[in-house]
């Protein structure tokens, strides 16, 4: 099956209770599945179609502040028009689903895969400080299992999560095993699960809930904001998600996620078998980011090459965890752009140009 | 005082009987909170909350309403009536009770939103969710003013006008018209009711509660959107009194935006007046 239609599926099965989107090229297949599924027979899920991605992700936050798991889905220009929604998300800490199948920018781009909204993704995106759990599928069988995922984490620390894709894995075809069927939530297990927070109708038994994230009064605004850090802390404590492929006796680690992490699972073979000690290090949560692993790896590692499809985003991250780990090994950057995916071959010629001095040598340079 | 002469009751009660229960005549609904409201003296803002308020328990719907805020004075919505509700972003609030309503369709959901928020940054979304006929209610309060930002011209503001971005008066040439935007509504196949109100008098205050009860009973029904709009004072922002708002509404708004129904039908069968 088709990466996105898979995440359709996914959908379904999981017990998902509402989707909301807009049409944009590469991820249309994920809203034309479902309607063509009308899984509103089946499960009694809502699938609608919106005026447009500021409407879906508004949709998006009414239904999810009932206590319902409820999702879209978009590609690289629709994310960016949902940013103020997707911020407002995040601070009235309201559970969902956002999948952005990337394409290349920036404007209106390309309509080809790119990695580019990395940023985005993990910084944030929209105004304020938040975060979203961000989960990078590499295959069309994670598209099926992070949809599952993505929601659990969701509702565990009530915060958005993404699942960031790109247009090679949404349209790429594979083989998959679809989850089993889990039943859409009753009113009364939304209540159950939900009922402290969500608006599900005021009975005289429990005060009004509320779903905002105004808060007039500085003071309350900060300890907001602080319980919003305190739970992107724990988030980098406890869920953090890592792929770690013959990293236990390489020299040089290469970092890479989504579609360019299966260029370079190619590109250690090909470099294996020149007799060069690589390995890739594939995060599956980009956040929180795996700084703990890349910190551990830093203290003998000689180098460590990002591989992405962007100028270079994720670097940046490794940086700051090959920093905090006080070692000195080098983080370089390769990437392709415009909708270009890198070969292998392209990878292991920059790993051998950009780490020539540490190949001669065999030692970390120091500055 | 004559006035106090003038009200005395003919039949004679001291205190004690007064307040007993039998003898009440008038409460307020339990479902207003007791927070002191921020509207100015004299906004319409109150009155409209109070309706809402009185409709939803009389018609017993207080655990099934879900209401969504907008961006504006009213912002507080959430605030003032014992329900639960959504804060939505500027503009957004049909969007957002759409998605509320589609995942629950036996909750009662309304949007309660100014000219700002529903005419300007919002008119997209007004227009589709009450195309695709969502069975919700709106409350459009328009005084033709954005209040909240300091009075700066909206879609509503008349020709004329001053306002703190039109400080030599709305020149059409420049701005544009003054928008009748639930003239717009009316035409659309999925509204079922709609309605243009004024709470300024003790009469038009009736027969703005009878508009809504009769909105919020079509969504109950599943008839389609339910559309009232009620044409509002902003006294502050007019910089005029109370009392000479109310006039001027009058003499200026209603003339422009003329009270009544515009249409009163089922989704999908068109027939506005």
């Amino acid at each position: 099956m088709k990466g996105n239609e898979v995440l359709a599926e996914a959908a379904i099965r999981c017990g998902c209770d509402g989707y909301f989107g807009y049409p944009i090229t590469p991820q249309s297949e994920v809203m034309e599945t479902l309607m063509a599924r009308q899984p509103w027979n089946e499960t009694g899920m809502v699938v609608l179609q919106a005026e447009s991605e500021v409407a879906s992700i508004n949709m998006l936050y009414g239904a999810a502040a009932t206590g319902k798991k409820v999702m879209t889905s978009s590609s690289s220009p629709g994310i960016s028009l949902m940013a103020e929604g997707i911020s407002y998300i995040a601070g009235a800490e309201l559970p969902c689903l956002i999948i952005n199948v990337q394409r290349g920018g920036p404007g209106l781009g390309t309509i080809q895969p790119s990695q580019a909204d990395y940023f985005q993704a993990v910084k944030g995106g929209g105004h304020g400080d938040y975060k979203l759990i961000v989960l990078a599928p590499s295959s069309v069988q994670e598209m099926n299992d992070f949809v599952d995922l993505a929601f659990e984490l969701s509702f565990k620390y009530r915060n958005p999560a993404m699942i960031l894709a790109d247009g090679a894995i949404g349209q790429m075809m594979e083989k998959v095993e679809l989850a089993d069927y889990k039943p859409r939530w009753t009113k009364e297990e939304v209540i159950e699960k939900n009922g402290s927070w969500a608006t599900t109708g005021k009975p005289v038994t429990r005060k009004k809930n509320i779903v905002t994230s105004l808060e007039m009064d500085s003071g309350r605004m900060e300890q907001n904001n602080l319980r919003f850090q305190e739970k992107y802390r724990k988030m980098e404590e406890e869920e953090v998600r890592y792929e770690a492929i013959q990293c236990d006796d390489a020299e040089f680690i290469l970092v890479a996620f989504g579609t360019s992490s299966r260029v370079c699972q190619k590109a250690v073979e090909m470099a294996r078998a020149k007799g060069l000690k690589v390995g890739l290090l594939r995060p599956i949560t980009l956040f929180p980011f795996p700084k703990k692993i890349i910190k551990e790896l830093a203290r003998k590692a000689l180098g460590f090459l990002s591989v992405e499809m962007s100028a270079g985003q994720m670097v940046e991250d490794i940086k700051l965890s090959v920093y905090e780990a006080g070692s000195n090994a080098r983080v370089d950057h390769f990437g392709r752009m415009g909708g270009i995916i890198p070969t292998p071959t392209e990878v292991v010629d920059a790993l051998e140009e950009k780490f020539s001095w540490e190949l001669s040598y065999g030692v970390k340079r120091s500055y | 005082m004559e006035l106090k002469e003038a009200i005395k009751p003919e039949v004679k009660m001291d205190i004690q009987e007064i307040i007993k229960p039998e003898n009440l005549v008038y409460a307020r609904t339990p479902l207003l909170n007791d927070d002191v409201m921020h509207y100015c003296p004299g906004c319409s803002h109150g009155v409209v909350h109070k309706l809402l308020a009185e409709l939803i328990e009389e018609m017993d719907l207080q655990d099934k309403t879900i209401g969504v805020a907008p961006v504006g004075c009213s912002v507080f919505a959430y605030n003032y009536i014992d329900i639960d509700w959504q804060e939505a972003a500027h503009g957004r609030a049909p969007a957002v009770a759409t998605g509320i309503v589609r995942v629950n369709p036996d909750n009662f959901v309304f949007t309660y939103q100014g000219d700002g928020d529903l005419a300007s940054i919002g008119a997209g979304e007004i227009m589709h969710a009450c195309n695709r006929g969502e069975n919700i209610l709106v409350i459009f309060i328009n005084n033709g003013i954005y209040g909240m930002t300091g009075g700066q011209m909206a879609p509503t503001t008349l020709e004329g006008m001053v306002t703190a971005t039109t400080p030599y008066g709305r020149n059409v040439d420049l701005n544009g018209y003054p928008m009748k935007i639930t003239n717009l509504i009316a035409q659309l196949p999925g509204t079922s009711y709609v309605t243009r109100q004024s709470v300024h008098t003790a009469a038009s205050v009736r027969k703005c509660k009878r508009a809504i009860k009769k909105a919020i009973q079509n969504v109950l029904d599943k008839k389609g959107t339910s559309f009232v709009e009620v044409v509002s004072t902003c006294n502050s922002g007019w910089k005029l009194s109370p009392v000479d708002s109310n006039k001027w509404m009058e003499e200026n708004m209603i003339p422009y935006y003329p009270l009544g129904d515009m249409k009163d039908s089922v989704k999908g069968e068109h027939s506005e007046n």
